[in-house]
């Protein structure tokens, strides 16, 4: 939920600017004292954690011990043994938030497009709109889903009645459900930064644009949308990174079929009791999601990042 | 902002001809985007509508099909047993989580704004680095260490995990909010002989005020939504969201939709009122 602190810098001056130079070159013990307790705080719960998950991913069970105990062999075999074992999970998990983002991207670029340009003085008003799911619990709205798009529901048997969709067609319980649980509940991730980038653009550019006789069309491909990467960049990352890692919807709209690496990672932490497993799998899912990050940004050539 | 909007709405009709009397396609090829933003508004409702619709259902055992509209659920929202105590869990948390998450992290946003320090690029890493990791590895990397430091699970673990994840939204929303203040508000009060802690509580503080309030409400808002971090740190805790969760295996009963519908109500009754009240002040 950066969204709100997102669609906040869009509007700011010029965020992660150099403080102002009001006290030039004193320096005092008053900044550490301000930072101190919150980043001893990141550092005890953040930083050493991924340690800690770093040193369970090579634990093995402590032979004849109990369910749930483990030693320190630094068996790094782990890796290669739970990645190959859970490739599949790793590959849907990419391709169902991929697909997600993608869509998130196609159905919020024409409702921030309008935010930003045609809305007036509704634009605040609407902007709580977007993020009007939030304010229901997250759970609750993805049940919501599962009821809306069950066979009894008014939405399935209407389109089957209107033959838009075969008799046979079950919507729930699929990896259709999973991308559209997805896409629906991390949409606001993705409105909030186009808003903001297409926010900043200064219309006469837009307006030149036409002059000159370009399309509408020629317009948002050659002036709009290269104008609004940053938005479409900060977007994709807020969308994609949630979604690789998210087990909810998978678990309440898919089936043991649709299931991604969050799934596993938490059957393994809990139902299996096998805690290396899960670190493993964890620890490749951050990496695997820094790599495809790093190399998006790069690609995208944008260094603005949140 | 508005002749921003007039500009763009002329754009269009330059571009077709002269005359404007078309039939319907031309009006649908005028309007399309706003009769698009409708339909996404539609999409974006749907489930809150559902979720309102059904908290008004005839209570059973589940809450799948229409039986028959009923007060019942809004009048007696503690009726089915768990509910009530999951929400006052989830209060609970999300209070003692917010108000350490708030203070923690307007301190680093002053400072970040406002002074010049070694080690502001680490800092910034390290606040930027929890927004950009998976919900699922923060919460396994934080099961790990409580399980090798043998730290009981329960509201302490949650409430450490909640503050951990907001933090760095309360210092991105607070920082926004200080760098886009009026610096000659500030000088204007050391000119008439303010001094600086004088200053900062009358000229500065009441001025980020609200941006801190904000940074609290979504500090609240995602404390009391958040499962995943929850589901792996709480042991044997239910809140709320966990509640829903848990029992969707069995059926929901109709009065979390209550509350699910109330907590939508009244955000948006916050946000809303807050942003008439903000509209009223610019024109006065």
């Amino acid at each position: 939920m950066s969204i709100a602190a997102v669609a906040h810098t869009g509007s700011g001056p010029e965020p992660g600017q150099e403080p102002p130079a009001a006290t030039p070159g004193r320096r005092s013990s008053l900044p550490y004292w301000l930072l101190l307790p919150g980043l001893l705080w990141l550092f005890v719960f953040f930083a050493i954690p991924i340690f800690t998950l770093l040193g369970t991913s090579t634990q093995t069970p402590v032979p004849g011990g109990d369910v749930g105990a483990f030693e320190q062999t630094f068996r790094f075999a782990n890796y290669p043994e739970a990645v190959r074992e859970y490739t599949e999970q790793f590959v849907r998990s990419f391709v169902y938030a991929g697909l997600a983002t993608l869509f998130a991207l196609l159905i919020s670029y024409p409702l921030a497009y309008l935010i930003a340009f045609r809305a007036g003085r509704w634009r605040n008003i609407l902007l709580v709109l977007v993020v009007a799911p939030f304010f229901t619990s997250f759970i609750l709205r993805t049940i919501a889903w599962r009821q809306i798009l069950s066979e009894e529901g008014f939405v399935v048997s209407s389109l089957k009645f209107l033959h838009v969709i075969p008799q046979d067609m079950n919507v729930t319980a699929s990896a259709v459900a999973v991308v559209a649980g997805i896409t629906y509940n991390f949409l606001p991730f993705m409105t909030l930064p186009l808003y903001a980038s297409l926010e900043r653009i200064d219309p006469r550019l837009i307006e030149a644009g036409g002059d000159l006789y370009g399309s509408s069309f020629a317009v948002l491909r050659k002036v709009t949308f290269p104008l609004s990467m940053p938005g479409v960049v900060a977007g994709t990352l807020l969308t994609f990174i949630p979604a690789a890692g998210d087990y909810v919807n998978a678990a309440l709209l898919g089936t043991p079929r649709t299931q991604m690496i969050g799934n596993v990672v938490e059957s393994r932490f809990f139902r299996i009791v096998d805690y290396p497993t899960a670190a493993v799998l964890s620890f490749v899912l951050m990496a695997a999601i820094l790599v495809l990050v790093t190399l998006y940004i790069r690609r995208a050539g944008t260094e603005e990042l949140v | 902002m508005s002749t921003r909007g007039a500009v763009l709405d002329d754009a269009p009709s330059r571009a077709v001809p002269a005359r404007r009397r078309g039939g319907p396609v031309r009006w649908l090829r005028r309007h399309a985007l706003q009769i698009y933003g409708v339909l996404a508004f539609v999409y974006i409702f749907t489930p809150i509508a559902y979720v309102t619709v059904f908290s008004f259902n005839e209570p059973a055992r589940t809450n799948l099909t229409w039986r028959g509209f009923t007060l019942e659920n809004w009048q007696h929202p503690c009726a089915a047993p768990d509910v009530c105590s999951a929400l006052g869990n989830s209060l609970k948390i999300g209070l003692s989580a917010t108000l350490i998450a708030t203070v923690l992290g307007t301190m680093i946003a002053f400072a970040l704004q406002r002074h010049r320090f070694r080690g502001r690029a680490a800092t910034n890493t390290l606040i930027f680095l929890p927004m950009a990791t998976p919900e699922v590895v923060l919460a396994a990397s934080l099961l790990t260490l409580f399980l090798n430091m043998r730290v009981p699970l329960g509201f302490t673990t949650i409430v450490i995990a909640h503050v951990m994840f907001c933090i760095s939204f309360v210092v991105v929303a607070v920082k926004a909010r200080i760098a886009s203040l009026d610096p000659r508000l500030e000088q204007a009060a050391a000119d008439l002989y303010a001094n600086e802690v004088e200053t900062f509580r009358r000229i500065t503080l009441p001025l980020v005020a609200p941006g801190i309030l904000g940074a609290a409400l979504l500090a609240f808002s995602l404390s009391f939504d958040d499962f995943i971090i929850t589901n792996f740190v709480s042991g044997n805790v239910i809140t709320f969201p966990k509640f829903v969760y848990v029992s969707a295996q069995r059926g929901i009963p109709a009065n979390a939709y209550v509350i699910g519908a109330a907590m939508f109500f009244i955000s948006m009754l916050i946000v809303l009122g807050s942003e008439l009240v903000r509209r009223r002040r610019v024109r006065a």
